[in-house]
């Protein structure tokens, strides 16, 4: 062709809107990594569900705390070892609080006779029955099957209060109409067996054999009252509420006879006998207005009468929160670490690693135990803190270190480092990226480690959490498993949290592995 | 020649690992306030000059009665540390116990060997039970993949992977030990550690730590056998004429042994160190329980040796396997260049 040097202008013609082929551009939507990652993440049906599960374990943690009247350190012995009770299931014999006995007549008629002044003391203030609808069976060998009520087998108990508690008390009966105050007994009247002494529900005629207290029945096969009566002159116990039976008194020998509310002892306090389930109400609604309206434990109470749902939940809670802080921190000082490392290489890289290693060889409990001893003053949460993240970050590290290997001598980061972009600005904006899916992942991996560990070490006791308002799941085990074989549902409501959790988190994070894995792209079929 | 050195240097670098740790410790345990708790019988001036026998302390200062110590000055740490070295080198002797009752002046180390043998032998009766089981296992779910059985299999073992082991310890202890009364809810006391009984109270412990490791098992071999029975050798293998089972046993499950036995060896090592969770659980009175109560009572001489123990214990467990893959694969030279 010819060559030639000028071309004049006119030559020139625009080409105008001709067809000129370019490339076409994608009629397809692009698809971002993380949307891949998620429609991958989707396919997975046990790691959907895994998530669904976190997320309901995480919204109960979070919430029912809230939720529940009680608080982690609200506790009441004589509900101690409470069953679970749920008033939809009320009227069956599932979850009622109840328990199945099987005993001999003295035991039997213990709570037979609790149920029988305490249920029928007034009408309408019923529904105190130690024996779940007072039914039983006889069996052939003469004992008797019937349902224990955890929640009203306390029954009566002996209380010694100040005058004022005693009128505020019977203040409140007479503004609801629930009877607290039951009429009081002699003492001289009482079991005489030492075990049996300050036991109020002894409200019969008993006898000691073999220092034992037996039941004295009538010849009806009746429990005999042997309340404290009276005539009305004599009477000096100030007591003006309501009264079980017999409000203008008990004619007998041509005499009026009223029952006795209440003992004076000494340093002017008085003895009173009351029902303790109404006197727990009283206390919480009308004293403290603490909003507990009834002694209710779903989940029941623990070995100390404290409730499992907050102890539970709030236990679930504080792991969750402490895994995550944890999880934060460790991941910070992983990637600023496995960052230098990896990206300076050479003799800092080498020390870097030996500083690891050694690390990474020492046990987490000889760790713990020194962090124990140092600082026995401070608090024990933040001896497991520092336990956690001394040893915690070298795994986090190690990943980033590996990606900083693999991206520093691909050619953007040349040409970034070409451009003049400084070290710092190479190591977090070109590089760091890069490596956030693996570590997001080995977070997700790491958490039920973290609460696993967290669970075993406040379960042998090292770390102990029960101080004020936070516990933890482990805790709660452990002060459960010395009653496994009696009370089973201590340990199994934190033991089938922790299993549920733990599943579905490996499963979660098994999930998010793969589905952040592009090699994996498309071999699922 | 290669492997010779490689040992060497693995084992020069673990020790001097050991070392730098263990004298952190010592250090970080020496720099603590003395804890001499005169119990029930045991005379808080005796102690005191044991401590000064041992060379922990020095210029015991009595009271104007000369009836109680009512102070000292420390050794130099570094002293101490001298000391403690000679004594473990010359006399065999890692210190006394100061602060547990039952242990009160006894050796720390013959304390310490007393309580090896229930923690050696549940782990060993957890890893003859375990490891067959969970190879097998393996095994079957690999070959007969994407069948039911293989789902049950691969479903029992994420579960048991991921349930803690608290769980089923208590699982166990509730349903096996309480409601069916097969094994005694408790240890049996005493040392007859071989007899049948006491085997048998051993099973629960024994039980709940081995069902990890099988799931553990079943799920390493599932994953290298699938692997293996899919790779190129295994079809000709079973094109020049090896029937399905010849090929697999042969060629597959040799390959696949290559990175599972190393496990297995470094599970042999480790069994010296146990579960603590496990011993707390059963109230088996082995090291774990030793190591509990000593970092309770601060007794500082018990809880050196034990966190060297478990310290070594991780670090030659760590070593094993990467050694043991020179010695089972030949194709393996380990520190080569």
């Amino acid at each position: 062709m010819e060559n030639i040097k000028e071309i004049p202008q006119e030559k020139f013609a625009f080409v105008g809107d001709k067809n000129l082929s370019h490339d076409v551009k994608l009629d397809t939507k692009p698809r971002s990594y993380l949307r891949d990652a998620f429609s991958r993440f989707c396919k997975n049906k046990g790691s959907v569900v895994a998530a669904i599960v976190i997320i309901v374990l995480v919204l109960f943690a979070i919430i029912t705390p809230w939720c529940t009247p009680y608080d982690v350190s609200t506790e009441d012995i004589n509900f101690a070892f409470a069953l679970p009770k749920l008033h939809m299931f009320e009227n069956t014999n599932f979850w009622d609080g109840c328990r199945e006995k099987t005993d001999g007549f003295n035991n039997f008629i213990y709570y037979y006779a609790m149920s029988t002044e305490l249920n029928n003391a007034k009408e309408g203030n019923g529904g105190h029955n130690a024996i779940k609808n007072e039914q039983y069976e006889v069996t052939d060998d003469g004992l008797y099957v019937y349902r224990l009520d955890s929640y009203h087998s306390n029954g009566t108990q002996y209380k010694k209060m100040s005058v004022e508690n005693y009128e505020l008390i019977q203040q409140y009966q007479n503004e609801t109409g629930n009877q607290v105050i039951y009429p009081t007994i002699r003492t001289s009247d009482r079991p005489k067996a030492t075990q049996d002494n300050g036991n109020a529900n002894y409200y019969f005629k008993t006898r000691m054999v073999n220092n034992k207290t037996e039941v004295v029945l009538d010849d009806d096969g009746n429990v005999i009252p042997v309340y404290w009566q009276d005539v009305k002159e004599n009477i000096d116990d100030g007591y003006h509420s309501l009264r079980i039976e017999g409000q203008d008194g008990i004619e007998r020998d041509g005499q009026v006879y009223y029952n006795v509310y209440a003992r004076y002892v000494s340093g002017g306090d008085v003895e009173v006998r009351v029902n303790y389930y109404e006197y727990y109400i009283f206390q919480h609604t009308y004293v403290l207005k603490d909003g507990i309206t009834e002694p209710y434990f779903i989940l029941g109470a623990t070995n100390s009468g404290r409730d499992i749902l907050t102890n539970l939940s709030s236990g679930a809670r504080f792991s969750f929160l402490f895994a995550i802080a944890i999880a934060t921190v460790n991941m910070l000082i992983g990637a600023i670490w496995g960052a230098i490392s990896g990206y300076y290489g050479g003799l800092i890289d080498l020390t870097m690693e030996r500083i690891t290693d050694i690390l990474s060889a020492v046990p987490m409990m000889i760790v713990i135990t020194l962090l124990k001893y140092h600082m026995e003053e401070t608090s024990q949460i933040l001896i497991l803190f520092l336990a956690f993240i001394a040893t915690g970050w070298i795994g986090m590290s190690s990943t980033v270190r590996m990606q900083f290997y693999r991206f520093k001598n691909q050619e953007y980061v040349l040409a970034a480092r070409t451009l003049g972009a400084n070290d710092f600005r190479v190591m977090f904006k070109h590089i760091f990226p890069n490596s956030l899916g693996t570590l997001v992942t080995s977070c997700a991996l790491v958490i039920p480690s973290m609460i696993f560990s967290e669970t075993s070490l406040t379960y042998l006791g090292i770390i102990s959490l029960t101080s004020g308002d936070i516990t933890s799941v482990g805790t709660l085990i452990a002060a459960g498993q010395p009653f496994l074989t009696t009370y089973p549902h201590i340990v199994a409501f934190p033991s089938v949290f922790l299993a549920l959790l733990m599943l579905s988190f490996n499963l979660f994070g098994n999930g998010l592995r793969d589905a952040f894995n592009p090699t994996l792209r498309g071999s699922e079929g | 020649m290669y492997m010779f050195k490689y040992v060497l240097k693995r084992l020069g670098l673990m020790l001097l690992c050991f070392a730098v740790i263990m004298v952190i410790c010592f250090v970080l345990i020496k720099m603590l306030p003395i804890v001499v708790t005169g119990s029930f019988g045991v005379d808080k001036n005796i102690q005191y000059r044991k401590l000064e026998a041992r060379g922990y302390i020095t210029n015991l200062q009595w009271d104007e009665n000369k009836i109680n110590i009512v102070g000292f000055d420390k050794v130099p740490i570094l002293k101490q540390l001298g000391l403690y070295l000679k004594r473990i080198f010359l006399e065999g002797d890692f210190g006394i116990g100061t602060t547990m009752p039952q242990y009160e002046g006894q050796p720390v180390w013959d304390t310490f060997v007393s309580r090896l043998p229930p923690t050696v032998l549940i782990n060993i009766y957890s890893t003859i039970i375990g490891v067959p089981i969970g190879l097998g296992l393996g095994i079957l779910a690999a070959l007969k993949k994407n069948t039911w059985i293989d789902h049950v299999i691969s479903t029992g073992v994420i579960v048991l992977i991921s349930v803690p082991s608290i769980v089923y310890a208590l699982l166990i202890l509730y349903v096996l030990c309480f409601k069916l009364q097969l094994f005694p809810l408790r240890m049996d006391a005493g040392t007859d550690y071989l007899s049948w009984s006491m085997f048998k109270s051993m099973m629960p412990a024994t039980l709940s730590l081995c069902l990890g490791s099988i799931a553990g098992y079943a799920r390493f071999t599932r994953a290298e056998l699938t692997e293996v029975l899919t790779s190129e050798f295994m079809l000709l293998a079973r094109t020049k004429g090896l029937t399905r089972g010849q090929a697999t046993v042969r060629h597959a499950l040799r390959n696949s042994m290559v990175p599972i036995f190393p496990s297995i060896l470094s599970e042999f090592i480790a069994v010296l160190s146990g579960s603590l969770i496990i011993e707390q659980m059963f109230s088996i009175p082995g090291v774990g329980r030793l190591y509990l109560d000593a970092i309770n009572a601060q007794d500082y001489d018990f809880f050196m040796l034990l966190s060297g123990f478990y310290c070594l214990v991780g670090l030659a467990a760590g070593i094993i396997v990467d050694i043991s893959y020179g010695f089972i694969d030949p194709r393996i030279r380990m520190g080569a260049r």
